[in-house]
C-alpha cells in the first residue's frame, strides 16, 4: 500500500464524516415536514405532484397501507420498464436503431425487476449495444429515482416506528417518496450531472460518432445522455451503468476527481440517514453509534481489499512483471483496472459500492485477487449494512440492532430493548425471517446453478432438433462461466449474492443472459427486496404501537463502544456462520491455490450448440 | 388497495415525465450550452476528420507510436460499442497464457528495455478503452519510438514528461500518460522521416 493511496482513502472517509451531520439534519427536517432552505425554490413542485397524483399530504398510513402503496408503485414501475424495453424499436430517441428483438422477454423481465428493486444487475451485454436512449432515460433513469426514494421511505417508516408511541400510523409513502425525489435526489443529481459533464462525461442525443483512428482504423464512439443518468446512478446507490463497463468507462467516469465525487455520492445519503435516525428518535448518540459501527467495518474492509490488490498475483509476477508500486507505475493487480484510478481508488470503489447496495464498478471484480474479491462478496452477504443502500442500509442495520439486543438480552436474561422500545417475539421473528430469506436465496440458487444440467434438445428422425432448449444451452449451467475451478464457483455465488442483496455488481465473466439465469436471478432480486422490507415494515408497525419504556439501571445502553462492538460482532457472526462454507469453496480456497501457482483451464462447452 | 393503484399509476407516469424526460432534457440543454465539447465526447479532429476521443483509447501497433494497454473490448480491442474487461480470474490459465504472450511481445518490441515490465503494459483495463498508460510504461517504450522516428531519446522523454497528467488535486488517482495525445504530439513535433 502506498502512502498516497492510504491518504486518498482517509480523505474520502473524512469528507463523508463531515457531510453526515448536515445531511442528517436536513433530511430530519425535511421528513418531519418542516421547511428547509430548498422550500422556497421547490415547494411548488412538491404541491404540484400531490395535486396531479391525488395525494393528501396530511394523511398518514398504517403499516399495511404503507406497504400496499410501495407494492403498487413497484408493480407499475415494473410494467413501465418492461414494456418500454420491449417496444424500444418503435419508440423515439433510438439513433442506432436498436430493435425490439435485442431484449428478449426473460431479459426484459430481469432488467425491469433489477431496476425496480434498486439492484441494477445488468444481464445484457452493454447498454451501448442493446438499449435506446429513450429506454435509458424514461425507463432506467426513472427507476434510479423511484427505487431509491422507495428505499428511503421504508427507512423512514422504520425510524418512525422507533420514534413514535401508541399510534398505528407510520407516515405517508407517497409524501416520503415525493419529498425524497424533489428535495434530495433531483437537485443533487442535477448539480452532480453538470459537474460530471465538466469533467468529460458525455451528455447528448447524437448518433454514434465514426472516427478514423491515427493508424487508419474505424472506431465507433458510443454516445448518449450519460451524465444525467450517472449522477442519480451513484446518488441513489443504483449502480446500473449506461455502458457495459459501468464507471470504468471513460465516458462515465473520466477523471479521478469525477471518481471521487461518484464515491461521495454513494455514501452521502446512507451516512446522513444514520444521523437522521438519531435526530428523529431524539437521541443523536444512537445515530453516531450506528455510524461508528459502519465506519469500523468500512475501514477494515477497504484496507483488506487494498492490501490484497496491491500485493497482486504471485503467479504472474514470475513472468517478469513489476509488482511493486514505484513512482512511475502502480504495480499490484492491474488486470481489470484503469490507470487513472490505479489500485487504491479501485479497491476503495469496490469496497464502497458493495458496502452500499450500489453495484457500480470502476474495476472488474472478477479479475480481483481472491481475497480482494472476497471483500465485495462478503460485504453484500452481510446485507449491505455498512452504510448500505439509500434507506436499505439503515433499515438493514436496524434489523441487526434488533438481533444484537436480542442476543445480548438472552445472555444477561433481560427483555431486550432498543431505543426505548421492547423487542419482543414478533420483532425478532420478523428480523430472522428477513435474514433467513436472503441466506436461502443466495445459497440455494447458487447451489442449484452449480449442479443443474440441461438436457439436449430432442431430435426427430433426421437428427434435426425439434425443440430448442429454452432455459439454457444443453449441458451444465456452469458452462456459462468464464472461469473454472473455485473462481467459477465464485462467479455463480457472486451472481446470486448480488441479486439477492440488490447490489448489481458482478463477477462479470458469467453469461447470465439466458432464461435460466435471468429468471432465477430476477427471483432472487424480488426476494431480497420485498421479503426483506415487508417484514421490516411489519416490525415498524408493531413498534409504533408500543409505549416507550424509560431507561433504568438495568437497561443495556445501545450507544457507545460496547454496543458498537456488539453490533459489529452480530453482523460478522451472522454473515460468517451463514456464508463461511460457501466462501471457503470459492475465494478462500482459490487464494491458497493461487499462492501455490495453481492454474485452471476453462472447460470448453460449446455455448448455443 | 384500488385507490393505491390509481395513485401508483399517476405517480409512475409523473416520475417518468419528470425524471425520465424533463430532467435529462434540461441537463442535456445546459451541458450542451456550457460544456459542448465535453458533452459531445471530447472529440479530436485532425484535418477536419474525427480521429478519436481524448478520453477513449485506440489501437496503435506501429513502432513509431506509443502502444496502449491490451484491450478486451470487442474482438480487436478498443471497440467503444463493446466496452468490457477480460473478466479472467487470477487462477485462469488463459490469463496466464495471455500475459505471457504479451510479455514476450513487449520484450520483442522493446529490445532495448531490460527492466521489469510495468503491470499495466500486460493487463487489460476494466473498460477496454483505457486511454492511458503508466509513466513507466511510456518510458519503457521510449527508445523504440525514438529509433523508429530517428529522434533523440531525450526529446521523446521530454514529450512524455509534458504529456504526463498528474494526480487530480495532487492526491487523487495516479499519474498517467494519454497515449493518443502523446502520439499526436509526436506526429506534430517529430514527423516520421521516410
Amino acid at each position: 500500500m502506498t502512502g498516497n493511496g492510504v491518504f486518498q482513502i482517509a480523505i474520502y472517509f473524512l469528507v463523508i464524516l463531515a457531510l453526515t451531520k448536515p445531511m442528517g439534519v436536513f433530511m430530519a427536517r425535511l421528513f418531519e415536514g418542516k421547511r428547509t432552505f430548498l422550500h422556497p425554490a421547490l415547494r411548488w413542485l412538491e404541491t404540484f405532484t400531490y395535486k396531479l397524483t391525488g395525494v393528501n399530504e396530511s394523511t398518514e398510513q398504517r403499516w399495511t397501507q404503507y406497504t400496499a402503496s410501495l407494492l403498487a408503485f413497484s408493480i407499475f414501475s415494473f410494467l413501465f420498464v418492461y414494456v418500454l424495453q420491449r417496444l424500444q424499436g418503435v419508440l423515439p430517441l433510438n439513433p442506432q436503431g436498436f430493435k425490439n428483438s435485442l431484449v428478449s422477454p426473460d431479459l426484459a423481465f430481469n432488467t425491469a425487476v433489477s431496476f425496480v428493486t434498486n439492484t441494477n444487475w445488468q444481464s445484457y451485454a452493454g447498454g451501448e449495444s442493446t438499449l435506446s436512449y429513450f429506454v435509458q432515460m424514461a425507463a432506467l433513469t426513472v427507476q434510479n429515482f423511484g427505487s431509491a426514494a422507495a428505499g428511503i421511505a421504508v427507512a423512514l417508516a422504520l425510524t418512525r416506528g422507533f420514534a413514535r408511541q401508541q399510534v398505528n400510523s407510520l407516515g405517508n409513502f407517497w409524501v416520503d417518496l415525493t419529498r425524497s425525489v424533489v428535495y434530495i435526489l433531483l437537485p443533487v443529481s442535477f448539480l452532480a450531472a453538470l459537474f460530471f459533464c465538466s469533467q468529460g462525461v458525455i451528455q447528448n442525443l447524437h448518433p454514434y460518432t465514426v472516427a478514423q483512428t491515427m493508424e487508419g482504423a474505424k472506431q465507433i464512439l458510443a454516445q448518449g445522455p450519460v451524465a444525467s443518468q450517472e449522477a442519480i446512478k451513484m446518488l441513489g446507490t443504483n449502480g446500473g451503468g449506461f455502458f457495459g463497463a459501468n464507471s470504468a468507462h471513460p465516458f462515465e467516469n473520466p477523471t479521478p476527481l469525477a471518481n471521487f465525487l461518484q464515491l461521495l455520492l454513494i455514501f452521502v445519503i446512507p451516512a446522513g440517514l444514520t444521523y437522521m435516525f438519531g435526530v428523529i428518535i431524539g437521541d443523536r448518540r444512537q445515530g453516531w453509534t450506528i455510524f461508528s459501527a459502519c465506519a469500523f467495518m468500512f475501514l477494515v474492509g477497504v484496507f483488506c481489499c487494498y492490501w490484497a490488490e496491491q500485493r497482486g498475483n504471485p503467479t504472474l509476477a514470475k513472468l517478469g512483471i513489476e509488482t511493486n508500486a514505484t513512482i512511475a507505475q502502480t504495480g499490484g493487480n492491474m488486470e481489470g483496472k484503469e490507470i487513472r484510478f490505479g489500485i487504491a481508488s479501485s479497491a476503495l470503489f469496490a469496497t464502497v459500492t458493495t458496502d452500499a447496495s450500489c453495484g457500480a464498478v470502476n474495476g472488474m471484480h472478477d479479475s480481483f485477487t481472491p481475497l480482494g474479491g472476497l471483500i465485495p462478496l462478503f460485504n453484500i452477504q452481510t446485507g449491505e449494512v455498512i452504510f448500505g443502500g439509500v434507506g436499505a442500509g439503515l433499515y438493514g442495520i436496524l434489523l441487526y440492532a434488533i438481533v444484537a439486543v436480542f442476543i445480548a438480552g438472552l445472555m444477561v436474561g433481560r427483555t431486550p430493548e432498543y431505543v426505548g422500545k421492547k423487542i419482543e417475539q414478533k420483532e425478532v421473528k420478523m428480523a430472522m425471517l428477513a435474514l433467513i430469506v436472503t441466506a436461502f436465496s443466495i445459497l440455494v440458487f447458487a447451489a442449484v446453478s452449480s449442479i443443474i444440467q440441461f438436457p439436449s434438445p430432442t431430435k426427430d428422425a433426421k437428427g434435426q432438433p425439434v425443440a430448442q432448449s429454452y432455459w439454457n444451452p444443453p449441458g451444465p449451467a456452469t458452462a456459462n462461466l468464464a472461469n473454472s475451478g473455485p473462481h467459477g464457483f465464485s462467479e455463480i455465488l457472486y451472481a446470486y449474492t448480488s441479486g439477492t442483496g440488490n447490489n448489481g455488481s458482478a463477477f462479470g465473466g458469467i453469461n447470465a443472459n439466458t432464461p435460466w439465469y435471468n429468471l432465477t436471478i430476477g427471483l432472487a432480486m424480488l426476494m431480497g427486496r420485498f421479503l426483506f422490507l415487508i417484514p421490516l415494515l411489519a416490525v415498524a408497525g408493531s413498534l409504533a404501537m408500543k409505549k416507550k419504556v424509560g431507561e433504568t439501571l438495568g437497561t443495556l445502553p445501545t450507544h457507545g463502544p460496547l454496543f458498537v462492538g456488539l453490533l459489529v460482532g452480530t453482523v460478522m457472526l451472522v454473515g460468517a456462520l451463514t456464508f463461511f462454507p460457501a466462501l471457503a469453496l470459492g475465494p478462500i480456497v482459490e487464494h491458497y491455490l493461487m499462492q501455490n501457482g495453481k492454474l485452471f483451464s476453462v472447460l470448453l462447452f460449446a455455448i448455443g450448440s | 388497495m384500488l385507490q393505491q393503484l390509481g395513485t401508483a399509476l399517476r405517480m409512475t407516469i409523473l416520475l417518468t415525465v419528470l425524471t425520465g424526460l424533463i430532467y435529462p432534457g434540461i441537463v442535456t440543454g445546459v451541458c450542451q450550452l456550457l460544456f459542448k465539447d465535453k458533452a459531445d465526447g471530447s472529440l479530436i479532429l485532425r484535418n477536419g476528420q474525427v480521429i478519436g476521443s481524448g478520453l477513449i483509447g485506440q489501437n496503435f501497433a506501429k513502432p513509431e507510436y506509443f502502444h496502449p494497454r491490451p484491450s478486451a473490448a470487442g474482438n480487436d480491442g478498443y471497440d467503444p460499442t463493446s466496452s468490457s474487461g477480460s473478466n479472467l480470474g487470477p487462477t485462469n490459465q488463459k490469463l496466464y497464457d495471455r500475459i505471457k504472450a504479451s510479455a514476450d511481445q513487449f520484450r520483442k518490441d522493446n529490445p532495448d528495455y531490460s527492466g521489469p515490465i510495468p503491470a499495466d503494459a500486460l493487463t487489460t483495463s476494466a473498460s477496454g478503452l483505457d486511454p492511458h498508460i503508466s509513466v513507466a510504461n511510456a518510458e519503457a517504450q521510449a527508445e523504440r519510438v525514438a529509433k523508429a522516428r530517428g529522434a533523440n531519446l531525450p526529446i521523446i522523454k521530454k514529450l512524455i514528461a509534458s504529456a504526463t497528467e498528474h494526480r487530480d488535486l495532487g492526491f487523487l488517482g495516479e499519474p498517467r500518460v494519454n497515449v493518443l495525445a502523446l502520439n499526436l504530439a509526436l506526429d506534430r513535433q517529430i514527423p516520421k522521416t521516410k
